[in-house]
């Protein structure tokens, strides 16, 4: 049977997810992946004609809030427990590209 | 550069802030202009054990807007799309991807043009992120600082299809939407403070052809730099065609400062968000007999206005000063003077010229339509009127116009008092009045300035221009 996902694919979504792998590692998560993905595919062996796509496993919809202000944040306290601050906002490393 | 014989294609993506109290999945305020990182809470900061509960104003707004631009509102789903970059804490936005809640609609232009809409789809704001250091510029920066403030505010990404053809019928597709979001209290509609963002999507081709590789043009922040930002745009990429070259499909982005747009993200698999469907939110499906009741509350919306007033006005509904009233929002103030006798063309141009003004709103159609008849019957000069409105408009708008304009000693003069100002003023001009009877009509038409100027100085002002250059003319023996 053909690999389900291809050794590249797997470096291209572990470079999307910045996972730095090395080959070993490339190939356990290959095979790991492989295998989730024919459990996955179990599901083409159903007949699924006329079943809708499940978007949730919870039989719920319209969970809704009223539009109500709560509980804000202290700032002070926020930007204690983060690495870097400067004048009320978090400062982060400059950051290459463009925002998406 | 030019782009004769090339079509431009354009396709706009309108980002609204909606009108909420609260953000979109916590009840953090949604407010512009606090103090950096105030109105933050754990889900706004994507903190651990945080969960998103969906708003069910925005989900309402949302509904409202669909409605209003023709969608069909439909069951929907929302997804994580991922990626990392410091705007979003939690290292993806929550967004409706393949299910979203409005889809195929339109929205009618005021020349009458419809522009399709694919959809208009939920999703949560990001953080603002500042690069600060270095040459100011992104890749030169030292560190950047993050507000959370706007992360998690409700937005609604309205897509349209690539149906415009120029950067005017660009500029007027936004500004209707906005004078819609507005209409509807879906938005504030402000530009100039992020409500409302338009990224533009551009092509060109020849005519007849299939559509040509486009370009994903950003920062666009006002209406003005929409429109010079599609028209550098279509003559960059048909300036490369002409050379032979190919348009490479990018993001850029528009620099105001130098009036061109820029090669932005060049990552190739940035684009690849792998979107998954958001375990922590459960599908909505907007009940059919609420979509209704929102429905039946919507108010006339922008392109029904202008047909009312148009037809109260005798004119077309793509007529300017139908336009302007409506954006102005007193097309009802011009309806109900008009239904109150006032003359139409005089009504739709004192609100054209002389009714951008702060309290125009609190005008009310029945002092407005005693002013217009003082005008319309000559007992008031245009210059009178124009100042009586002012005055009357900046008392409060529902003040007596014909007790203002005696309050200032704008009396209609007697005609026979008229007559002898321009005869006392014919007297004194003798070298000037035989030119004038004597000139050709060129003449006489500079020269009827002169004395028009004359009279109005001896009156003070109160004499009605039109009158004195008819009683010239007689004068002269017509």
């Amino acid at each position: 049977m053909p690999a389900r996902i291809s050794r590249q694919d797997v470096a291209h979504v572990a470079r999307l997810a910045l996972l730095d792998l090395d080959d070993d590692e490339l190939d356990r998560a290959t095979e790991q992946l492989g295998a989730v993905l024919d459990h996955v595919a179990d599901i083409e062996a159903l007949d699924l004609e006329g079943v809708p796509p499940t978007a949730h496993p919870l039989p719920l919809r319209n969970v809704f809030r009223a539009d109500v202000v709560g509980l804000v944040l202290d700032r002070d306290e926020v930007l204690a427990a983060a690495p870097s601050a400067e004048d009320g906002r978090f400062r982060v490393p400059a950051v290459l590209g463009e925002e998406p | 550069m030019t782009t004769d014989g090339w079509e431009t294609v354009i396709g706009l993506e309108v980002h609204v802030e909606l009108a909420t109290e609260t953000k979109l999945f916590s009840a953090a305020p949604n407010r512009f202009g606090a103090a950096p990182n105030t109105n933050v809470d754990p889900t706004s900061l994507g903190l651990p054990g945080s969960l998103p509960v969906l708003n069910e104003r925005a989900v309402e707004l949302a509904v409202r807007v669909g409605l209003a631009l023709h969608c069909d509102v439909r069951p929907s789903t929302f997804a994580r799309k991922n990626y990392f970059y410091p705007d979003m804490p939690k290292d993806f936005q929550i967004s409706q991807f393949d299910e979203p809640i409005n889809v195929g609609g339109w929205l009618e232009l005021p020349s009458g043009t419809r522009v399709g809409i694919t959809r208009a789809h939920l999703e949560e704001d990001t953080g603002k992120t500042t690069h600060v250091g270095g040459s100011g510029r992104i890749g030169g920066a030292d560190h950047a600082l993050v507000d959370y403030n706007r992360a998690g505010v409700p937005l609604l990404e309205i897509v349209g299809e690539p149906d415009l053809r120029n950067s005017e019928d660009a500029r007027a597709y936004v500004e209707e939407l906005r004078q819609v979001l507005v209409a509807i209290g879906a938005s504030d509609g402000k530009m100039e403070e992020g409500s409302l963002r338009v990224d533009a999507n551009v092509s060109v081709r020849r005519p007849g052809d299939p559509f040509g590789t486009r370009c994903e043009i950003k920062n666009v922040n006002s209406l003005r730099s929409l429109g010079r930002a599609i028209d550098y745009e279509a003559a960059r990429q048909v300036e490369l065609l002409e050379a032979g070259e190919a348009i490479r499909q990018e993001t850029r982005h528009w620099d105001e400062a130098s009036g061109r747009t820029l090669s932005g993200r060049s990552k190739e698999d940035a684009e690849d968000y792998r979107y998954f469907l958001e375990p922590d939110l459960v599908p909505v499906v907007p009940d059919p007999a609420w979509v209704e009741e929102i429905r039946a509350a919507l108010p006339p919306l922008p392109a029904d206005r202008r047909r009312t007033l148009a037809d109260a006005a005798g004119r077309p509904p793509s007529d300017g000063e139908v336009v302007v009233a409506v954006a102005r929002g007193l097309d009802g103030l011009a309806v109900a003077a008009i239904a109150l006798g006032a003359d139409a063309d005089r009504v739709l141009t004192h609100i054209e010229h002389n009714l951008a003004v702060d309290g125009a709103d609190a005008l009310t159609a029945l002092s407005f339509a005693a002013l217009v008849a003082l005008e319309t019957s000559g007992a008031l000069t245009a210059t009178q009127t124009k100042d009586v409105l002012a005055t009357l408009v900046a008392e409060g708008g529902s003040g007596d116009p014909a007790a203002i304009a005696a309050a200032k000693g704008y009396e209609a003069m007697a005609s026979d008092a008229l007559a002898g100002a321009v005869d006392a003023v014919i007297a004194a001009n003798p070298e000037e009045w035989s030119r004038y009877v004597e000139g050709d009509e060129r003449a006489r038409g500079k020269l009827t300035g002169f004395f028009v100027g004359q009279v109005m100085k001896q009156t003070r002002g109160q004499a009605d221009g039109k009158a004195v250059t008819a009683l010239l003319a007689a004068r002269a023996g017509g």
